[in-house]
């Protein structure tokens, strides 16, 4: 038996405890927010966070995590209120496909909570774990920005359709 | 049921509650052999478009195109709300066939009521809508960047625009006053003469016994209310809280799970395995071999893989054993020879006298350019979940053609089309890949053979190696140039001849041309990938014209406009593209600028690509994007599809390299098959060209024009000429050189 504790809530599983996070967090607790993508911690879609961390729970044994604060993009929100990072990802139009989209905001989030005002260069060391394979790296940023205070909303400025 | 109509309908009908349905139909009379696939019996059609209005005046958008990011379901849904002046804020969608009436596609029986009434055949002009319409679908369901403007200028906007025709008449009716004097605004009638006013829904019954129009009339883009504006997605609020479904997020009772591997040689079989150590580990309930692929069937996907490496499987001889990149290359070299020795090729254009022009040259330039295979790597790894009881087979997928997988399916398995219905879930990246059901044919099979219900996943390293991948092709040009620098004649020899049939054709005016292609098989399986034969072409043509260009002694901007005139849209969008992106500004050595047009799926694209090369690292600066889709209905979409057409081609420029050694893929997962990531990820700005001419796609025609124009940038920082991708092949390291003055 292993004891995760899951967006505050404790579980005891019967699993082998070298399983990934990832599959008893999807599998045996039916959270499918978070995603498989590689299996390596190449791509990043499965982050969650592990005591406030960033952590690829593809490679990570339940083992590791046990007794653990685990966070997941479920996790995140405030009851209804959404997290200022979810809003500024739906105010940015962010996420294309989507499937990315869980990874990339607990990553962000992660970030926010020990770095309040990111520059770009501390958002490429903790966002380029994060694939995307629609390529929204543009919408990324600026929506950190966004949600860090460093810059407005701005939907797609008229100005840039010209009518023939 | 009354008479069907030669080729396409509107019909309505009363749903549950009183609203109004309307539909908008094709019908087999004018079947296509791609298309007759889909639609199996006289009294079926494939339904493109539909609207429902429900008796609490909320509007649904029923879309037959799948999600996969596009935004194609909302910008389908605001051309049926704009031509409907339905209230944007009520208004939502559907994605066809989500409740049971409209199960299995052959949507025609089900939807289609039987007392409805049946209009008469549809006058010649929407006739010929229709007819455009199946042309542009044929190429895929959801593909082709045919949503817009296939179904959604041939069928969204027709059944909004009609379903408004029939509320006003039956207003009008029952107002007693002409129909003239009333508008639909903010979904509500409105007799400005009395200042009555009344909601959709209290006309929905009436309006459902209304012979539609044979040709309700379309809104004049002045009028547009909702096209053309950059509204939210209305996919996105699921996509930031983990509540959206995808294929693999699928639960069933009782559910198992599955891991497979395929055949490392394409086209090998099983000849035997050896699962004993397998069916010892826990939790292990079956390991069953699919002729080309075994798979383990475990209650949980991490015991099912773990599983799955204790199988020792022996695979068939296919005679491919050693084929490699190297000699699929020396082999399509070979054919192209033969083909231009032998005169088998066939012909896109011949025009002029090509021999001719070469032979009064003053200048030929020749090269051959290469591209490799290419995987699609979408984020969300292949998956399906199906369940077998009796003869009624389920399937659980994100699909690009939820209609050719169901008879996929129901090929594979032996039962009827009919028996196979398919639950449609977002995709997580689709890009050609999810066009094709091998996935969904599997998790049927494994559903089949355990009776029970299977989630079947492809590790990452499974999807790498059994992709349906683009091509690796490689292409022959030759030009001739005159003395004083005017090009005389275009010669191209390619392999690999597929979808759209114009991809190597160029836009420039060379009064010599001749294109023309082999065949040259192998045993890799290929199929559509984001931009098709334009995602090869693309490089391939706008990369040559560069060096011809260079030979002619012109400015590569300047030679694309002097061979452009006469073409206002694309000298439109080339001009912008040069203008924001400062073309003929000097660069600062190791720095390089490189422009690309591409015209591909109605759509016109020019880039301008900055690049910095630094110590034999090209890092990739700023890409400047202009498009003309004809009109953008919602333009923050569209430069959303610029932003991804342009990373994902990107990535395929710098790092797509599928190698093929002893038969089969090497690479295997994202630290061999690279991706761009954040810090590597460009500016990018994109531009906005609303031409209003015919309306043309959005989520391809970024892709094929980044590799040439970062080509033309990387030849103006390094003096080396790109011909083969990708270019993290290439050494940089000591070839800085200074830049040549532009313009």
């Amino acid at each position: 038996m292993v004891t995760l504790r899951v967006n505050g809530q404790e579980h005891q599983l019967d699993v082998d405890p070298q399983m990934p996070l990832l599959w008893a967090i999807r599998e045996n607790l039916q959270l499918t927010g978070t995603k498989f993508g590689c299996g390596i911690a190449q791509c990043g879609a499965c982050t969650v966070h592990l005591n406030g961390a960033a952590i690829r729970s593809c490679v990570t044994p339940v083992s590791a995590a046990a007794g653990a604060e685990i966070t997941t993009i479920e996790g995140i929100s405030d009851g209804d209120n959404l997290h200022p990072v979810q809003e500024a990802w739906i105010a940015e139009q962010v996420p294309q496909c989507g499937y990315c989209q869980s990874g990339q905001i607990m990553s962000a989030t992660a970030l926010l909570a020990t770095n309040p005002t990111p520059d770009d260069e501390a958002i490429n060391q903790a966002m380029s774990g994060n694939l995307c394979r629609c390529g929204m790296y543009k919408r990324i940023r600026k929506a950190i920005k966004v949600a860090s205070g460093q810059a407005v909303v701005q939907t797609f400025d008229p100005k840039a359709v010209q009518h023939g | 049921m009354g008479k069907w109509t030669r080729r396409a309908l509107i019909t309505t009908g009363v749903v549950a509650g009183g609203g109004l349905i309307v539909g908008v139909a094709l019908r087999p009379g004018h079947r296509t052999p791609k298309l007759a696939q889909y639609v199996e019996g006289e009294d079926e059609t494939l339904v493109s478009a539909w609207v429902k209005i429900g008796a609490d005046n909320q509007v649904t958008a029923i879309v037959p195109h799948s999600e996969m990011g596009q935004g194609a379901q909302t910008a389908l849904s605001q051309m049926l709300a704009d031509e409907l002046d339905a209230d944007w804020q009520t208004v939502s969608f559907m994605e066809a066939p989500p409740e049971d009436e409209y199960a299995n596609w052959a949507v025609g029986k089900g939807f289609l009521m039987g007392d409805a009434q049946i209009p008469d055949a549809l006058v010649p002009t929407v006739d010929g809508l229709f007819l455009q319409a199946v042309k542009a679908m044929h190429i895929q369901i959801t593909g082709g960047s045919a949503s817009v403007r296939a179904t959604g200028v041939y069928g969204m906007r027709v059944a909004g625009a009609a379903a408004r025709e029939m509320l006003i008449k039956a207003a009008a009716d029952q107002w007693q006053v002409s129909a003239s004097e009333l508008t639909a605004e903010n979904s509500y009638i409105v007799h400005a003469a009395s200042g009555q006013r009344g909601e959709f829904a209290q006309f929905a019954q009436a309006a459902a016994q209304v012979t539609p129009s044979h040709t309700p009339t379309l809104k004049n883009p002045k009028d547009f209310k909702i096209m053309g504006q950059s509204v939210a997605r209305l996919d996105i609020p699921a996509k930031v809280d983990g509540t959206a479904q995808f294929g693999i997020d699928a639960v069933l009772p009782g559910m198992k799970h599955a891991a497979i591997i395929g055949a490392p040689v394409f086209g090998a079989q099983v000849v035997n395995f050896d699962s004993s150590a397998a069916k010892q580990m826990a939790g292990v309930l079956d390991v069953i071999s699919l002729d080309n692929a075994v798979a383990v069937v475990a209650d949980g996907y991490w015991q099912a893989k773990q599983a799955l490496q204790a199988v020792q499987v022996e695979w068939s001889k296919t005679g491919h054993e050693n084929v490699s990149s190297e000699t699929l290359f020396a082999q399509f070299e070979k054919d192209l020879q033969n083909a231009r020795e032998n005169g088998s090729a066939g012909e896109d254009v011949a025009v002029g006298d090509t021999a001719a022009a070469f032979a009064q040259a003053d200048k030929v330039v020749e090269a051959t350019y290469r591209v490799p295979f290419l995987a699609h790597t979408t984020m969300e790894p292949m998956n399906a979940t199906a369940q077998v009881v009796d003869d009624q087979i389920e399937v659980w997928v994100g699909s690009q053609n939820p209609l050719g997988f169901r008879h996929e399916v129901a090929d594979a398995l032996g039962v009827d089309a009919a028996n196979v219905t398919l639950h449609q879930h977002m995709m997580g990246g689709g890009f050609g890949r999810r066009a094709t059901g091998d996935v969904a044919v599997q998790a049927a099979r494994l559903a089949q053979a355990t009776g029970v219900p299977v989630k079947l996943i492809w590790s990452r390293e499974e999807d790498v190696r059994h992709d349906i991948y683009r091509p690796a092709v490689a292409s022959q040009f030759r030009a001739a140039i005159s003395a004083d620098g005017e090009v005389l004649a275009w010669d191209n020899l390619f392999h690999e001849k597929h979808e759209p049939a114009e991809a190597p054709v160029i836009p420039y005016k060379v009064s010599a041309q001749r294109i023309a292609y082999t065949d040259s098989p192998t045993h890799v399986p290929f199929g559509p990938w984001r931009s098709v034969d334009h995602s090869q072409h693309g490089f391939f043509t706008e990369g040559f014209f560069d060096e011809v260009a260079d030979a002619a002694g012109k400015d590569p901007y300047l030679l694309r406009r002097e061979l452009l005139a006469g073409k206002p849209r694309h000298l439109a969008v080339l001009d912008l593209a040069a203008e924001k992106a400062g073309w003929g500004e000097t660069l600062a050595a190791g720095k390089g600028r490189g422009i690309s047009l591409q015209e591909s799926f109605g759509s016109l694209v020019a880039q301008v690509v900055d690049v910095s090369v630094d110590a034999g690292a090209v890092s990739v600066d700023k890409v400047t994007c202009v498009v003309d889709c004809g009109f953008a209905v919602s333009p923050d979409g569209v430069a959303a599809q610029m932003e991804s057409g342009i990373i994902y081609g990107l990535t395929a420029a710098l790092y797509g390299n599928i190698e093929i050694k002893d038969g089969a893929v090497v690479q295997g997962n994202f630290h061999d098959y690279k991706s761009v990531r954040m810090d590597e990820a460009p500016e990018i700005e994109t531009h906005i060209i609303n031409s209003n001419s015919a309306w043309g796609g959005a989520g391809e025609p970024g892709t094929p024009g980044i590799a040439p124009a970062l080509a033309g940038a990387v030849f103006q920082a390094t003096g080396t000429r790109v011909r083969q991708l990708p270019l993290s092949n290439y050494d940089f390291s000591y070839q800085v050189v200074e830049p040549e003055e532009v313009i």
